[in-house]
Formats: structure tokens, sequence, C-alpha cells
């Protein structure tokens, strides 16, 4: 071996490990994959259906519709001047954003062990591709969101878009970031213990109560101050309240509030990828 | 130059359950890494052998493992199975990392443990060429280049804009393999993808594995248990045994290491117990020889005849005992022809109790050179095998050395090699 050759290796693959192995060259030479990943996802969904991407629609104007009944005409929960079923319809569109993130990153490794298994790519590619095509979903839930919103503005409803909507898209990121974090930590943990799962199921449904998504914040304040608490440490809370606030003029906007949730965000989103990261390494020996 | 290096692998496997016992585990572990100590799972750990059970709840699927290789080299990697091929294999495609040590590489490395990796069902051929290659590491301006000879090499053009899942096996197969075929990292694994498709498509599939090889000068890891392939395609090659290199070096007295490997339960010394083991309530084999020149080896010569000697004792009369053996062609896996001790009988007969002992002799001059085995096949007619097993079976090398077609150093085509009688007429 001449001494020109020992040192100008490409890669290594080794055994020990960094906190943060976070290759971004690599990650944007695989952005071909990260595009088809995406494709893929919003292709095939609903392939061999007869109502194909109406499906989008039609699941989140149900359930709004199902809360305006229960939530706001039998327990009489007051969305003030806001038509409940257009409040309904922005907290869950933007809920269902989250939801979707973190439920479908959360098995990241054990649905993909297949693949996993037999091919390197950098992992992340897959829970970024989940998160850029629920974008695109909400996307088009947002689109029947605006139809109903002019319908309801043109039928003299006291509803006006706040000037702050122009941070609109940094609210929705913070949202999907938030997802990935926390799915990213809870698919590390997954590959090796598999009640996690369980936990996500009725976790994520639990979470749902607590995060403003079908009564405004302020009137949790009210009715149970003495729990209120609970709500207002949730930053999904305030990412919903906040949403609101730009789209219906609805609700409060605090400093605080966006600070803390950006805050918790960066803090789930940077444990999410170094547990994310060390658990890719190996998790193809105990999954 | 050397391209990649792998120093001190080792990988070390958890036996039985993962579950029972996991987080008192992880927090040992963890506690030990705390306080700056060796994990305390690493000391522990035996031997990677199947057959023999383990004392400990860590097995080492690979210990130790050094090899280097050089750029444009085809390196074969062979073993039985369990020897920790497919583990050496995960560690290089990156799926898993070693437990100890690790590999250096100057390329990058793409690998093929499996045709038509997330292949999606729903998604159409064109679709899913543009998927698979970039799952393989191909960039979409890589494979829009490709496209047409990729569809073109699968042959499936009449149904590249159909949903897969209505394609047949083979169409899939073909259709992934294409796509890998037109991969180009700087070095390529390969899992024993070839043993897939019709005969027509692995005759394709070897050419295209040459080319790659030979032609464009790639370096390639090519893990196989087809002898016939690996000879074939290998500038050089290392023979795994219980997760351990025990031989590297050229191909064929690579193969000839390995194959003598498998023997290792037909050498003299454990001959005895072998066939002490096969015995039934009606009939012990009490010898089982292949030799040539009253000689047992490894190697014989294809212009001279193999003889092959069977004893045992029937316990009882047997209607329709059949005694007689498999000849295979180990480098493909198959039956070159049967032969019992009784085929030239006109009527089924009884066997009377007693000791036996049968010869027969394979004439001369049929073999091809290559990997042999004769297998053995003692059985009752339209009953059952009494013994016919492919651990009783004696492996040898056909070399030909004083054989025909010496002249010419060429390797030619065709299963056997017969000597035939020429006349000349002018």
């Amino acid at each position: 071996m001449s001494p020109t050759d020992t040192d100008d290796w490409l890669y290594t693959i080794s055994s020990k490990r960094k906190l943060i192995d976070f290759n971004f060259a690599e990650i944007w030479r695989y952005r071909d994959l990260l595009f088809l990943f995406v494709k893929r996802d919003v292709v095939t969904v609903y392939k061999q259906t007869i109502l194909g991407p109406l499906w989008y629609l039609i699941q989140p104007l149900f359930t709004a519709l199902t809360f305006t009944l229960i939530f706001n005409k039998v327990a009489n929960i007051e969305t003030g001047t806001v038509p409940p079923f257009l409040f309904n319809l922005a907290g869950i569109s933007i809920w269902n954003y989250f939801n979707t993130c973190l439920t479908s990153t959360s098995d990241t490794f054990t649905s993909n062990a297949g693949i996993f298994g037999k091919v390197y790519f950098p992992r992340i590619i897959m829970p970024l591709s989940v998160i850029i095509s629920n974008l695109m979903k909400f996307g088009i839930q947002l689109l029947i969101f605006i139809a109903f919103y002019v319908y309801y503005y043109f039928n003299g409803a006291a509803i006006y878009v706040d000037s702050s909507i122009v941070f609109f898209p940094v609210i929705v990121m913070l949202m999907g970031l938030l997802g990935l974090g926390i799915g990213m930590l809870i698919s590390s943990m997954v590959t090796k213990y598999r009640d996690l799962k369980f936990l996500v199921g009725f976790g994520v449904q639990l979470l749902m109560y607590v995060s403003a998504v079908m009564y405004p914040l302020a009137l949790m304040r009210e009715k149970l101050p003495k729990i209120a608490w609970i709500v207002e440490y949730n930053p999904v809370a305030y990412i919903i309240e906040t949403a609101r606030y730009m789209l219906l003029g609805t609700g409060t906007f605090s400093w605080f509030g966006i600070l803390y949730t950006v805050g918790v965000t960066l803090v789930i989103l940077f444990l999410g990828i170094v547990v994310f990261n060390r658990t890719e390494k190996t998790f193809i020996d105990t999954v | 130059m050397i391209i990649l290096k792998a120093e001190n692998i080792s990988k070390q496997y958890r036996l039985g359950l993962v579950g029972t016992g996991t987080i008192s585990h992880d927090l040992n572990r963890w506690w030990a890494g705390i306080r700056g100590k060796e994990d305390p799972y690493l000391k522990v750990g035996s031997v990677n052998d199947r057959s023999t059970k383990a004392d400990s709840d860590y097995v080492w699927a690979l210990r130790d493992i050094n090899f280097e290789v050089q750029q444009g080299e085809v390196l074969g990697i062979i073993g039985k199975n369990g020897a920790g091929k497919s583990t050496l294999l995960k560690i290089l495609s990156r799926v898993t990392i070693p437990t100890t040590g690790e590999i250096k590489t100057k390329g990058r490395i793409a690998s093929l443990l499996e045709v038509g990796t997330g292949f999606h069902p729903e998604l159409t051929g064109r679709e899913n060429i543009y998927l698979n290659g970039a799952i393989l590491g191909m960039t979409k301006a890589e494979i829009k280049s490709k496209e047409a000879e990729i569809i073109e090499f699968s042959g499936c053009e009449r149904y590249v804009d159909t949903p897969v899942k209505r394609y047949s096996s083979g169409m899939r197969v073909r259709l992934a393999f294409a796509v890998a075929a037109f991969l180009e990292p700087d070095i390529l694994v390969i899992d024993e993808v070839l043993a897939v498709g019709d005969a027509e498509f692995q005759k394709k599939a070897i050419g295209k594995m040459q080319d790659i090889s030979k032609g464009d000068g790639r370096t390639v890891l090519f893990v196989s248990h087809n002898m016939a392939a690996v000879e074939n395609l290998c500038t050089r090659a290392i023979v795994l045994e219980h997760g351990s290199v025990v031989f590297a070096g050229e191909t064929t007295p690579a193969i000839d290491y390995y194959l003598n490997l498998e023997n290792t339960n037909l050498n003299e010394s454990s001959i005895e117990a072998f066939i002490e083991n096969q015995s039934d309530d009606i009939l012990r084999l009490t010898d089982f020889l292949v030799t040539q020149n009253e000689i047992i080896s490894a190697n014989f010569y294809t212009n001279k005849t193999v003889k092959i000697s069977i004893s045992y004792e029937v316990f009882e009369d047997v209607m329709g005992l059949r005694v007689g053996f498999d000849l295979i062609d180990l480098s493909k896996s198959s039956v070159l022809f049967r032969a019992f001790e009784d085929d030239d009988k006109k009527s089924i007969e009884i066997t009377k109790k007693g000791f036996y002992s049968i010869e027969s002799e394979i004439p001369e001059n049929i073999f091809k050179n290559g990997y042999y085995g004769v297998k053995l096949a003692i059985g009752i007619h339209n009953k059952r095998w009494i013994i016919f097993d492919d651990n009783v079976m004696v492996k040898f090398n056909m070399v030909n050395v004083n054989g025909l077609n010496r002249a010419y150093s060429d390797s030619r085509p065709g299963v056997i090699m017969p000597h035939l009688k020429w006349r000349k007429n002018i």
C-alpha cells in the first residue's frame, strides 16, 4: 500500500456513532428519491377507488359536521361570532395535518423494514416524504376551507382575515415539524418496544381533546380554570389557536405562546433527529 | 488501488426472543456507557455454529473479518448457509453497522441484496423504474438517460405502462433486474440475485454481469452458491466459515477449499461416525466410498474411472430394495443421472437378510471438469426412501489434467464430455 492510499477514504462504515450524524450533502443527493416517495404516496393512496382524491375532502367535512352537531348544538360550546362549522373545519384541518404527520412517521422503521433491510439511503428521507405528502393533502383541505370561508363571508358572517395571515405558512411548518419530531422519537423506540404502537393510537386521540381543536382556548380557561394549564402547556393548542386567529380573527394570540411553541418544537425535533440517527444504524437487528 | 478495506469486522447478535430482558440489558449497557466502561455483553458470545447449542445468549455472526478489495476486482464471497455471508453483505451495504471494526471505502457502494426493492404494485412499470432506481441511488436524470435501455433489456416494452401488480412474477423480476443492471456505482455488492427468472433470462443476466465486471472495470463483491457463476465472474474469492475468513485467494483454489469444507463429514476420521448414523430398522450402512485408483480424494481426473462402493447390512427380507446413487452437478445443483444396482433386472426381487457389498464404476471420459457429488440413494420401490439425503453425499472436483481437449485451453460448453471415436476418410 502506498502512503497516498491510506487517508482519502470517501466514507467509513464503523461501529462508532456520533451524536448527530446529519449529512445534508447526502440528503440533497437523494432529493429525487424524496420527490418520488412523495409522488408515490400521493398517487397510490386512492388508486382503485371511485371517489379518488375526493376522500381528502370528505374526511374533514364530515368530521367538522359531526363536531358541530355534537359540541356546538348538543353541548353548546360557544364559538363567538364565528360560525361553528367553519371554526371546527379550521381546527380539524390543522389538527389532521399534525395527526397524520405524527402517526405515519411513528411507524417509519417498522413499516419500512423490508426496504431498509435491503438497501441504504438516508433514512430520514422516509419521514420527510411523509410530512411533504401530507402537506399536499392539507393544501387540498385548505382549499375547501377557503370555499366555505367565502360562502360564509358573503352570507354576512362576522369573520375577517387577520393581517398576521402572512405568517400562516410558518405556523403550518411548525405543526409539521412538531409532528415529525414526535413521530421520529416514537418510531425509534417502537423498533424495540412495540408497546408504544398501541400507546400512539389512543394517545393521539386524547391529545386532540387537550389541543383546543373543538373549543377556543379562552373557553377552557373560563370553564375549567384548574386544569386549563394542560392545554396551555400543550404547544399543539397554541398552533391551532393561532391558526384560527389568523384565518378567522377569533381567539387569542400570544407572543409567549408562539415562542414557547417554537422552543418546544426545536427541542423535540433535535431529540427526534438524535434518537432517529442512533436507531437507523442498527434497528434492522432488533426490528 | 485499494478501493475498499475491511478491518476487524465483527457482528454480534442476540439469540432467542428480543423482548424478554431487553430493558434490563439496555439499562446495563447504558450504565456501563455512562461510566465509560465497555459494553458488558460484548465479552460473552460464542462462535456461530448452527448445529451446536449455544451456551450464551449472544452469538458472533462475524468475527474479525479482514480483507481488501482492489479497484476493478470481482471478489467472490462463498460459504455455507449461516457462515455470515448475508451479515457481511448487510454491513457492506450499510443496512446495519458492525459491532466492532470498520470498513473504509473510496467509492460509492450500491447493493443488490434483492431485486425490486420498493416496487409498488399500484405504480406502472415505468414509474417503478424511477422509484426503484432512485432507491438504489440513481438520480432522476441518470434514470431518464437509461430508461429506454432498461425497458429494452427487461423485455417488458408492451406492459411498461401497466401497473406492476398485473405483471407475472417473472416479468417483475426481469424489470427489477434490468433497473439494477444499469446501476453505475463505484462498487457493486450483489447477493444471489441471479437465481431468478427463466433460463434465457439467467443467461442474459450472467452475460450482463460479466460485461459490468470485465468490460467496465467495475469493482464487484459477489455472493453466491452457484460455483459455476463464481468461477466465471470472480477474479478472487474469500471463503467464510462460522463467521471467519478461512480462505482468501484465487477463485479456483477458494472453490476447492469451500467444497472440501463441505466434505468434512466424509474425511477418514469422521466417516465412521457418519456411517453409524445412517441406519434404519431394516438396513444399516456400513461403508460408502468414492475412489479413483483406490484412493479417496477431493480431486479426481476425467480420464480415469470413478469407483463407487456401498456396503450395508439388511436386517430382514425386503421386497424391492433398491441401492444406488444420484450423480449431481454441484455447480448447477442438478442431477445428471440416477443409477440403481438392480437396473437390469426384469422384475422386482426380494433382498434376503444379510451383509452386502456392491460396487460400480463410472466410465472414464464422461465427466466434464467441474464439481460433482455422489448422493447415496437407498429405498424400497414405490414405498419410501431409507437413505436419501443431501448430507449423505461425497463431493469431488473433476480435474481435466490428462483428459480430452488438452490441446485447447478453451472451456467448451456442454454437460458431459464423452470420448468419441472419430474416423477420417480421405
